[in-house]
């Protein structure tokens, strides 16, 4: 039976790392980690984990490690945020062209500068490049249930590539909410044991790993590889939240469709700001505007075609981006959103509203505000096509 | 971890054929990862080298201190004893040349080698 707890979000997810109990975790445990290294230290402390835990004196260390300690065959985890992620840049790319089925939170926090520790999503945003899986959480549940599926996403044999599971700063990670933690049993069953493929303690099967690829080498039939890898990821997720939905009661998809059925504006959106949307929605229902909301959880791989179908008879769609690209005049989600509509002979139209940097709160008020401007647009008035919310002007 | 629980199948060796309608990405090991021990054999890093070592046998008294410090293992060995240098390795780095305390390896630009 599960056990119905009020805890942070960042407690949520040390324990699912406790139950998951990996071979290794490497960390750095100064700012800007996160208490969910903090709490797992507790947990290996007390002995109730097996685990390797390694302090390590960077986060580009903490990353090294954990790749040298999934290279060697072991189940691996670790925990990051904000400048820490930013550190780990180049061991990213590695983990993830490695084939390294290494699981990681990021807590979503801001870039400097200006110094500012408070919640968006450009961390992850300038990572999403890197070859890894992203899922976002809309909470403290979410961001436990999609650690838990992320182990067994990342080590699916038709994908092999590392996830990072994304919940925001503050908002999720330090606010105490309800939910439901598994039995410990029924996380090691859903996990399984690791079965690594090949790896470097193994003497009946040697093998080098992160070698030189040669002056004439295969660096793009590699990356052609990769790219099967986390396409093959859509399915695996998909197919991993409904067995994890059999077990729990809360199935996951690449995105969820909250009052989609017949609605005729919609906001797609990421992370917490998903609760704040949901709530718009159910007023705006009561009221009898057909609104729905589109709330993203795959990020990496991106589900285009599939957003596609969702939205193609819609009138007008709006994408909250927590991140600014700089110079590109848009947010990042709004643009692959738009991109995966171009080819659609029906597609709405769509709209995109930057909001939230630095922790800037989003109340219910700005996200009315949006709908507000998707009625205009579904009613033939002109909007402005990438707005600022809650900017001070 | 150990190798009986392994329940995946082994990526196509290096240098496999792609089975008919395989692309050649599609054959290539998972992760860059080389499935074999000892392919370093198989790189020819000799085309890097600007000056050669000659070793006189002559002077060579056997110490093995040229073998210790080659970072390329480029001193062929045949039952302990030193039988030559193996060009297609060498890069050409010269610590053998100043490690043996014999003077017994010499550096020569490749340009003046006489064949």
């Amino acid at each position: 039976m599960a056990k119905t707890v009020a805890i942070t979000g960042n407690v949520a997810c040390a324990h699912a790392m406790r139950q998951i109990d990996p071979d290794v975790v490497a960390a750095y445990p100064i700012t800007p980690q996160t208490t969910i290294v903090e709490e797992f230290s507790n947990f290996v402390a007390k002995g109730q984990v097996e685990t390797e835990y390694v302090t390590v004196e960077s986060e580009h260390s903490a990353m090294s490690a954990c790749i040298g300690a999934s290279a060697a065959g072991s189940r691996v985890m670790t925990t990051t945020s904000s400048q820490g992620l930013a550190l780990m840049w180049e061991m990213l790319y590695i983990a993830a062209g490695l084939r390294l089925p290494i699981v990681m939170h990021n807590v979503n926090r801001t870039l400097s500068a200006p110094i500012n520790i408070h919640c968006d999503h450009s961390d992850s945003m300038g990572a999403r490049d890197a070859g890894w899986i992203q899922l976002f959480s809309e909470d403290a549940q979410e961001a436990y249930d999609n650690t838990i599926q992320a182990i067994r996403i990342a080590e699916h044999p038709d994908v092999h590539l590392p996830v990072m599971v994304l919940l925001d700063g503050f908002i999720i990670s330090h606010a105490i909410a309800r939910l439901d933690l598994l039995e410990d049993d029924q996380v090691k069953e859903f996990v399984g044991a690791y079965q690594p493929g090949y790896h470097l303690l193994d003497p009946q099967h040697q093998a080098t790993m992160g070698a030189f690829d040669g002056l004439h080498g295969n660096y793009f039939e590699f990356k052609r590889a990769q790219v099967e890898a986390i396409r093959n990821s859509k399915q695996v997720t998909i197919d991993v939240g409904k067995e994890f939905g059999a077990m729990s009661g809360r199935s996951y998809g690449l995105f969820e469709l909250y009052e989609m059925d017949d609605a005729e504006v919609a906001v797609i959106v990421m992370g917490s700001t998903a609760g704040t949307t949901r709530a718009v929605v159910k007023e705006l229902r009561a009221d009898g505007v057909k609104a729905g909301m589109i709330k993203l959880r795959a990020f990496r791989p991106f589900p285009a075609p599939e957003l596609a179908a969702a939205v193609r008879d819609m009138k007008a769609v709006a994408v909250l981006d927590r991140a600014e690209s700089v110079g590109a005049d848009a947010g990042p989600a709004y643009l692959e959103v738009r991109n995966a509509l171009y080819d659609s002979e029906r597609r709405p139209a769509i709209i995109n509203y930057i909001y939230g940097l630095g922790g800037r709160d989003v109340g219910l008020e700005l996200i009315r505000d949006v709908y507000s401007d998707l009625a205009d647009l579904a009613g033939g008035k002109s909007v402005e096509a990438v707005s600022y919310l809650g900017l001070r002007e | 971890m150990s190798s009986e629980t392994k329940t995946q199948d082994r990526p196509a060796e290096t240098g496999a054929e792609p089975k008919p309608g395989e692309k050649a990405w599609e054959k290539l090991p998972e992760g860059a990862t080389i499935p074999e021990p000892g392919t370093a054999d198989k790189y020819r890093t000799g085309g890097w080298r600007t000056d050669r070592p000659v070793w006189d046998a002559e002077k060579c008294s056997q110490c093995m201190i040229c073998f210790m410090f080659c970072p390329d293992s480029s001193i062929e060995v045949v039952e302990g004893k030193m039988t030559g240098i193996d060009l297609e390795h060498c890069k050409g780095c010269g610590i053998c040349a100043c490690e043996c305390p014999r003077d017994a390896i010499e550096m020569v630009p490749e340009d003046e080698i006489e064949e």
